[in-house]
């Protein structure tokens, strides 16, 4: 039934100092398609991989506006998505009634984080099983966070969270220097090659499985429709993709395994570690 | 048998006939038939009240001034009242009407700048910011008929950008370079308004002289008026100066007009 004897709850603790309910819900962001993030001096980029559940059904939306200068992707439960992404959209609207202006997108990530941990310390609760990028751009220039189940944020230059998602960091840490100076069209196609690399050697990006949002100075969020994905992915064609980097992937993709059986009186652990280590 | 019937425990019923219930109080005979209707009184008027401010806005910042008397009706009675702060590097606020009611709304500002600074995220509240929050607060204490009795002149800068705005007891706001509450906007806002058309431009001595002769006008006309006022100065390279008090000097030639 259990994993290991301290999972029981979200609230008990490991004698190693871990809490395993959390580390689980941990690995439901890796369960959702890979979605990328990044940034320039300018503009932040939000790219999505959807993903349809069948043949016949239409791909399932990963990029939510938030407000004008806000918008996330998930990599997760979508349902836990819609409810942290309306609470982002009524705090950044009762802002605006109470200050006329934009919520700072560092204060609505601080009021986020807050939600997010409350469900990790209480016994009544589950934590989200949602990844989220959060895109803004404010008056402190342009942002990229990543937040997690276990309630941790990062600020990031770019990031990668979902499924096979290694490989898309691995693109983006080999390219971060580029990313910061150039272009927003070139940032558009570091941020479609970076999600190529976390596909399947068989599947491709297409017009109808790729999301892009972008957002920045004077530019309010905006979800590009087909046509303007096609130009870009016209563009990143004749590019060679990165040779996929199988440990990664491989060991991004496992389900998590269970302890092995001979500890003796040592604690059972959980075989997949936290990427916040 | 009857009478049992009518009776429930949240409604007794009297004692004697148009005698008390129980827990209620007893009306004498011959009294007022509704003594008591169960409701109670919100503030109808200020008590100590500040007169007029006036607030402009010049080439690269914002001024602005107020007397530092506390009228408790006619009387004269506090003579050092403050009327205008720093709320913070980029706001300054002025305030008139009832000083408890400001003082009140002061001591929520300034819990929001604390609040604010506390964060240290490098984000500090703008001028349109907290003048649509006094707004915000300003027209809900009316909505509940417990208006903060207040004008309230907010200036400060944004960016590259001034700005001067204003908020009643009413919540009704408003933002124009050129400002003046209570008696000033029947005696200030004609004097202000020319000499901002004339000079749209106007330097920061300029303004304060300005400013001087307009209050000096104020001081003559308004009897709820003193001859000593404070200066709320704020500028792109000085950042936020009070001055004050500064004195008035005792000139009747407007008397004779």
């Amino acid at each position: 039934m259990f994993r290991n004897q301290y999972d029981s709850d979200v609230t008990v603790w490991s004698p190693q100092g871990r809490l395993h309910q959390v580390e689980y819900a941990m690995e439901a962001v890796k369960l959702g398609s890979a979605t990328v993030g990044l940034k320039n001096k300018t503009h932040a980029v939000l790219i999505a991989l959807k993903r349809a559940s069948s043949e016949l059904s239409a791909h399932q939306k990963k990029i939510f506006p938030i407000d004008k200068h806000m918008g996330i992707s998930i990599s997760g439960l979508t349902a836990d998505a819609r409810m942290l992404s309306r609470y982002m959209r009524t705090e950044c609207l009762n802002y605006k009634y109470s200050h006329d202006d934009l919520l700072p997108v560092s204060r609505l990530l601080a009021s986020l984080g807050n939600k997010l941990q409350t469900c990790t310390q209480r016994y009544d609760r589950r934590p989200y099983g949602v990844g989220l990028l959060i895109a803004g751009y404010d008056d402190q220039g342009p942002h990229i966070y990543q937040t997690c189940p276990s309630s941790n944020y990062f600020d990031c230059k770019a990031m990668a969270i979902g499924a096979r998602s290694q490989s898309a960091r691995t693109y983006l840490e080999k390219h971060l220097n580029d990313l910061l100076t150039c272009n927003l069209d070139e940032l558009i196609k570091h941020g479609l090659r970076a999600l190529r690399d976390t596909l399947p050697n068989e599947v491709d990006l297409s017009v109808k499985n790729v999301s892009i949002a972008v957002v920045g100075k004077d530019t309010n969020f905006k979800i590009f429709d087909e046509d303007a994905i096609s130009v870009y992915l016209s563009q990143i064609e004749d590019d060679k993709r990165s040779k996929l980097a199988e440990p990664d992937v491989e060991q991004d993709s496992k389900p998590p395994q269970p302890p092995p059986s001979d500890e003796g009186p040592q604690e059972p652990q959980v075989a997949v570690a936290m990427d916040t280590d | 048998m009857a009478l049992l019937n009518k009776t429930d425990w949240y409604t007794p019923a009297p004692f004697w006939q148009n005698g008390p219930a129980p827990g209620a109080f007893y009306h004498f005979p011959g009294g007022s038939t509704h003594v008591d209707a169960g409701g109670f009184q919100r503030s109808q008027a200020p008590i100590t009240t500040g007169t007029s401010v006036v607030g402009i806005q010049f080439k690269d910042g914002v001024l602005i001034a107020a007397d530092i008397l506390g009228s408790y009706g006619s009387l004269a009675r506090f003579r050092n009242l403050e009327r205008v702060m720093k709320v913070n590097d980029n706001i300054i606020l002025g305030a008139g009407g009832d000083y408890a009611d400001y003082q009140c709304l002061k001591s929520n500002i300034e819990r929001k700048i604390l609040e604010e600074e506390c964060l240290d995220d490098g984000l500090s509240l703008k001028p349109k910011a907290l003048h649509c929050w006094l707004t915000r607060v300003m027209y809900n204490r009316r909505s509940h008929f417990d208006p903060f009795w207040n004008n309230f002149i907010i200036g400060g800068l944004e960016g590259d950008k001034v700005f001067l705005g204003t908020v009643d007891k009413l919540g009704t706001a408003y933002s124009d370079p050129v400002i003046a509450t209570g008696y000033g906007a029947y005696m200030a806002t004609p004097i202000l308004r020319k000499a901002y058309e004339e000079n749209k431009e106007m330097t920061k001595d300029q303004a304060i002289e300005l400013l001087y002769k307009v209050m000096q006008v104020l001081f003559y006309r308004d009897a709820r008026s003193f001859p000593k006022y404070q200066l709320g100065i704020i500028t792109r390279e000085g950042g936020v100066e009070i001055r004050g008090p500064l004195t008035l000097d005792s000139y009747w030639g407007p008397a004779i007009i």
